[in-house]
This record gives C-alpha cells, sequence and structure tokens, in this order.
C-alpha cells in the first residue's frame, strides 16, 4: 500500500517543479535575456523547443523523466544525470560524515539527557540542542573556519583535498569519486589523512544540525519509554536507573530515529546545498548554487527533480526499514 | 488525559480570569524550575527581538544602506572601533545598523510568512478534512509530497518563480516569505485537517447537524475554533524556520538587495571570503543575531510544546496541571455532559482561547 505512493509523490513533486520553474517564462530568456538580439533569441527558443505549448513540453518533459532524461544544461551543456553522477558522489560522503557526526553527539547525549531529566545538565543539553538548531550551517561552517583554519591553523580552509592528493587519486585506474575511498585505493596514508582533515569541519558543521534533532529524539523517547511497563518491572527487580537508560529503554527508543532520519535525508540536502557552498565541497549542492548564479534553470530544474525524486525513494526505503526493525509496524 | 472529563453532571465552568486564558501567561505559571527558566529566557529573547526590530530606525546609528557619514565614506572592512562598534562590511556598511535594520527584515518576513501560510494552510484544512472525498485525499498526498521536499530547495525554486531571483525590499520580502509560506502550508494543513477529522466525529457537531447549521457555521464555528489550539506551537517553530530560511536564501544570493533592506544572509554571504582572512566581525555579528532570534523563539515554542505533553512537564504541578486538562477540553464540562450545557460553553467562547495546546488527545 504504502509502496504505491511513492509514484504519486515522484510525479506530485516533478510537476510541481515544472511549475515552479517554468511559470515565468523560458529558460532560455532567463539565461540570455538582454544578451542575444530579439531574433537570435527567438530562435534559440525555437530550437529548444519553447515556444510550444506548455502543456505539450510538459508531457514531453515528463516521457523524458521516465526514462531518467533530466535534461541537458544551458551554462556548460552537461547531462543533468551526469552532473549528478559526478557531484552525488561528494554530496553522498559529506552527507554520510555528517550523520555519523550526528550519531555520535546526538544520540549519547539524548541519554544523558532523559537520565538527568529535569536537572541543570538536562537544561544545558537541550539548549544545545537548539543551539545545534538555531545556528545556520553556514554561519557554524564560517565560525568553525575562522577558529580551525584560520586562526588555528589546523584544518584546512575549504575544498575536497589539496591539490597534490587530487592530483594523485587522478593516476587511479578505477575512481569511484568518494574521496575517502579513493584515498584508501592509492596506499598513500598521507593522501588519506588529508582527505579526511578536510571532511572534518563540513561533516561538523551540517552533522551538528542533525545531532540536535536526534539528542532531542531520544531525550523524548527514552523518558516516554522509561515509563512502560517493561521498564517498570525491570526497575522493580532492583536493575540501577543508568542500566535502564542503557539497556531498557535505549532501543525501543532508536526506532523513530530510523523513521527520522527518512526526513533528515530532505534537512541534510538543503543544508548540503549550504555546507557545500561554504566550504567550497564541490558537490551537487555547490554545482546547484552555481547554476543558480548562471541563472542556468534547466540544470536547476533537473537537479532539484532529482533530488526530488532521490527524496521520495530514500522515505520509501526508510519506511521498509523501519518495518524490518520495529516488528510492531506493518503496512 | 480525560479522566478527569467524565463527571455526569453538567458543571459549571468558572469563567477563568484574563491573565490564565492569554495564551502564554497560562503556560507560565504553570511551568517550574528550569522549564519555567528556559520559557522566559525565550520570551525575553523573542521580546528583544521583536522590539530591536521595531525601534531599529532610533536604535540604529546609521541607515542600513548609508556608505558615508559627517567625516567622509566608512570605509570597506573597518575593524570595530568607537564609531563602528561592530566594524564595517567588505562593501562598506557599518555592521551594528545593518544587524539592527536586520531584525525589521527578519520580522515582516515572519509576519508575511505565517499570516499567509495559517490563512492558507487553515482552510484548505479544515475544507479537506470536513469534506473528505477524493479533494481530501489528493491534497494529503500533495502535502506529503511537499513536506517531504528540501524545504530550502522549494524555497529557492519558488524565489525564482515570485521575483525572478533579484529584488527590492518589499519584491523581496514577499518574495521570502511567499517561498517560505509554500513549503509551511502543509503543516497546517496536517495539524487542522486530523483535528477536523477528529473533531468532525464530535456528538457536539453531530447535534449541530440536527439543529440544521450549515456545513459553513458548523465548520467556522463550531470545528475551526476547536482545531486551532495546536496553532501557536507551529508558529512558534515556523517562525524561527522562516527566519533560517530566509537566511539560507539569503546566503544563496536570493536575498534582498543590500540597499533595499538589510538582510542577515545576504550579510554573511558577503563575509564569507573575509573569513579567510581573519576578518570575523563581519560574520560574527549577523550570525549570531540569527542564532539569538532563532534561539528565543525556539525556547519560546519547545516550553509551550513541553507544557502541552504531560510526560515531558515537570513533575511537581503535573497534579494541579491536570485538573486543567479539563478546562480546556473540547467539550467545557466534559464530552459526557456536552447537553445544552457543553454547548453553551461552546457558543460562548470558553474554550477557545488558544492556550490550551496541551489537550493533544
Amino acid at each position: 500500500m504504502r509502496a504505491l505512493l511513492v509514484i504519486p509523490t515522484v510525479f506530485i513533486l516533478v510537476t510541481v517543479v515544472f511549475i515552479v520553474m517554468r511559470a515565468t517564462g523560458d529558460p532560455i530568456t532567463a539565461a540570455l535575456g538582454g544578451k542575444l538580439p530579439p531574433a537570435q533569441l527567438a530562435e534559440a527558443i525555437h530550437n529548444a523547443g519553447y515556444d510550444r505549448p506548455i502543456i505539450v513540453q510538459y508531457f514531453e518533459y515528463l516521457g523524458q523523466i521516465f526514462t531518467g532524461n533530466f535534461g541537458t544544461t544551458l551554462s556548460d551543456n552537461r547531462p543533468v544525470v551526469e552532473v549528478l553522477v559526478t557531484y552525488g558522489t561528494a554530496t553522498l560522503e559529506l552527507a554520510f560524515y555528517a550523520l555519523l557526526v550526528a550519531f555520535i553527539v546526538g544520540i549519547p547525549l539524548g541519554m544523558v539527557a532523559a537520565y538527568v531529566r529535569d536537572r541543570w545538565g538536562d537544561a544545558v543539553l537541550r539548549v544545545f540542542a537548539i543551539l545545534c538548531y538555531a545556528t545556520p550551517v553556514f554561519f557554524a561552517g564560517m565560525l568553525l573556519k575562522l577558529v580551525f583554519s584560520v586562526w588555528l591553523g589546523v584544518l584546512p580552509v575549504a575544498g575536497r583535498a589539496s591539490t597534490g592528493s587530487e592530483l594523485e587519486m587522478q593516476f587511479l585506474p578505477f575512481s569511484t569519486g568518494i574521496y575517502t575511498i579513493d584515498a584508501i585505493l592509492t596506499g598513500d596514508p598521507a593522501v588519506l589523512g588529508d582527505v579526511l582533515r578536510h571532511a572534518v569541519l563540513p561533516a561538523i558543521a551540517l552533522g551538528l544540525l542533525t545531532a540536535g534533532v536526534f539528542l532531542r529524539l531520544v531525550r523524548t523517547n527514552v523518558i516516554g519509554t522509561l515509563s512502560t511497563d517493561y521498564v517498570d518491572a525491570a526497575r522493580s527487580r532492583g536493575v540501577a536507573e543508568r542500566r535502564l537508560v542503557t539497556k531498557h529503554a535505549y532501543r525501543p527508543a532508536l526506532i523513530p530515529i530510523v523513521t527520522v532520519i527518512g526526513l533528515q535525508i530532505a534537512l541534510l540536502l538543503g543544508g548540503a546545498v549550504l555546507t557545500e557552498t561554504t566550504f567550497e565541497w564541490k558537490g551537487l549542492g555547490f554545482m546547484l548554487a552555481e547554476y543558480l548564479q548562471a541563472r542556468d534553470f534547466v540544470a536547476v530544474q533537473g537537479i532539484v527533480a532529482m533530488l526530488a525524486v532521490i527524496v521520495a525513494l530514500t522515505n520509501f526505503v526508510v519506511d521498509i526499514i523501519a518495518a524490518l526493525i520495529d516488528p510492531r509496524v506493518r503496512y | 488525559m480525560t479522566a478527569t472529563t467524565t463527571s455526569a453532571t453538567p458543571v459549571a465552568v468558572p469563567k477563568r480570569r484574563l491573565r490564565d486564558r492569554l495564551p502564554v501567561a497560562h503556560q507560565l505559571r504553570q511551568s517550574v524550575g528550569l522549564q519555567r527558566g528556559m520559557l522566559v529566557a525565550g520570551l525575553v529573547i523573542t521580546g528583544l527581538f521583536v522590539l530591536t526590530a521595531i525601534f531599529a530606525p532610533l536604535l540604529a546609528p546609521y541607515g542600513f544602506a548609508q556608505l558615508r557619514g559627517e567625516d567622509g565614506a566608512f570605509g570597506s572592512q573597518q575593524a570595530p572601533s568607537a564609531e563602528h562598534p561592530f566594524g564595517t562590511t567588505v562593501g562598506g556598511y557599518d555592521v551594528l545598523s545593518r544587524v539592527i535594520w536586520g531584525a525589521q527584515t527578519a520580522l515582516l518576513v515572519i509576519i508575511v510568512a505565517v499570516i499567509a501560510s495559517i490563512i492558507a494552510g487553515v482552510l484548505l484544512g479544515l475544507v479537506s478534512g470536513y469534506f473528505g472525498g477524493w479533494f481530501d485525499r489528493v491534497l494529503v498526498v500533495v502535502c506529503d509530497a511537499i513536506y517531504a521536499f528540501p524545504s530550502l530547495l522549494l524555497a529557492i525554486a519558488l524565489s525564482i518563480m515570485i521575483s525572478g531571483g533579484q529584488s527590492s525590499l518589499w519584491g523581496g520580502i514577499l518574495a521570502a516569505a511567499l517561498s517560505i509560506t509554500v513549503v509551511f502550508i502543509p503543516q497546517y494543513f496536517r495539524v487542522v485537517r486530523a483535528e477536523t477529522v477528529r473533531i468532525k466525529a464530535e456528538a457536539y457537531v453531530e447535534s449541530a447537524k440536527v439543529l440544521g447549521a450549515s456545513n459553513g457555521r458548523i465548520m467556522f464555528r463550531h470545528v475551526l475554533r476547536n482545531a486551532t489550539r495546536t496553532l501557536p506551537l507551529i508558529f512558534t517553530l515556523n517562525s524561527s524556520e522562516a527566519i533560517l530560511t530566509l537566511a539560507g536564501l539569503g546566503f544563496l544570493g536570493f536575498g534582498i538587495e543590500p540597499t533595499a533592506a538589510a538582510e542577515w544572509g545576504y550579510d554573511l554571504n558577503k563575509a564569507l571570503s573575509d573569513v579567510t582572512s581573519g576578518i570575523w566581525w563581519t560574520s560574527l555579528y549577523p550570525g549570531l543575531a540569527i542564532v539569538l532570534a532563532v534561539l528565543g523563539i525556539t525556547l519560546v515554542g519547545e516550553s509551550l510544546n513541553d507544557l502541552a505533553d504531560p510526560r515531558l512537564r515537570g513533575r511537581r504541578r503535573v497534579a494541579q496541571a491536570a485538573g486543567q486538562v479539563a478546562e480546556t477540553s473540547v467539550v467545557p464540562g466534559g464530552t459526557l455532559s456536552a447537553g445544552p450545557g457543553g454547548l453553551d460553553g461552546l457558543e460562548s467562547g470558553e474554550s477557545f482561547d488558544e492556550h490550551g495546546i496541551e489537550v493533544k488527545r
């Protein structure tokens, strides 16, 4: 039942993207308007087929997406799918490290907050969680850069790797685009260290955003499970409160996290656009911002539509995982 | 939490004093200890933010687009000094003034965005939940789809659509606000629709139908006023999200032109390259302004949320608070006694002050 919902969701999202992006006019006028004489402009529009009825264009667009064709960028004339494959790996890598940071920070702190609930430690942790949410990722990124890269000089300012490491990775016979894996493939520990050092600040900036969400979620759920019957039963058998939190209450409290990760994907992607711009991390978000600056709306439409499909599919997968973990959830 | 609503006799509901019925004042009295501390801190910060926004013209030493004072141009990237306590930006603006004026822009965007999304979301949720049918189903799927989508990307796409990406003061504020609106409509829609579906099955709606009340009357008089109690909570959470979305848009270059209004996200975008050369004042202050504004509003929202959830409410006054849950129940005096007394209570507007967000179920 739930599986069937993915199709209309994807359909609605690509339709919304189409309507929104095309409501104001055609992409060629947006990109080149004023730069070309009107006659040439009209010809370019005609050649691209943007002078046909909008409904025809819409169905053509749907058909193209159905066959996996998300269009070709105007500014550098590359298929959007190629852009995704080239830069998507960088975003994937960033998202992975960010989630790692979020787990490492959010879950233990959430359990601590539940353990010391309604005391000072709890208040401090909750304000910390709110601060994680309240700090825009780009501001967090700039502060981290300022302290660790400029003042202390211990971590690189921007980018995914230094030029030397990138050169070394170029000579790989097989490149995944995921720098961590590529760096391991080179077999040079210096390259791996360099790649990891570049990932630290962006991962923290983006990860803290999600860490705050996890912290609050774990805290609320652990507090909830602490008052259930089976925890009461364990408590009455004399199990220590600390052990109740770490062993009994925490596992069921993690189930909602799996579901929330689905929603976090959307937040992470939005945050990735900002993080990548801040750290010049050449991923999808960075490219999206570049295409926005260049007013290349074909590329923007393609990338956004594709991200929509990814979000919908991830949510679907997450739902299935949640069902597998939790026997109570059945679709 | 409805255990106290089961008294069989029609209860004369004492009219609560005004200070109890004010939305936040009630929670303030109900809260205790740390929770109260967080709520008060949030209220103070939010109050400062609103005051700064309103009195920006008086507080700011210079205009937001002012480049020169009495003794010539301000100069670019000047370190903090007596004339410019927060320094100047790369474009030669006074940072302090732009931080102060930025509060005004943020507040305007919040107001426009939240009001527009409340009106649209509440209306759609009400109609959709009340009438049901295929219209309802389609709307639910559409809203779920939009809800799952990265809101910043949606806002970017919308701001391109609304303003073509570049903006004047009101154009920019409207574009930012409306982009945020579309992102928020699903949230209001979901909440109001869920409440409407629940309330639709209540006995007093049935009786209103039997009495021959029109659909419009039932929707707006009986259902709407009961379906809105979680709105203040979403309102606060959305306000903070609105600030963040606005800043995100500004940071990506979809903000408001510096000559049209001051916007924190735009200033941070311009400060990005300053950071590398160790210039900290151009990014620190606008960033802190965002953090503080969002922090204040979120603290209020979080506290309201906790006080709404009996599991999370401070323990000491739970018993006392439980007594008040009955008061704010959908039908005053309890659903079982919703005879004329209960309906009368509804008609007189007794239970509709929005403070009653504590009764989720």
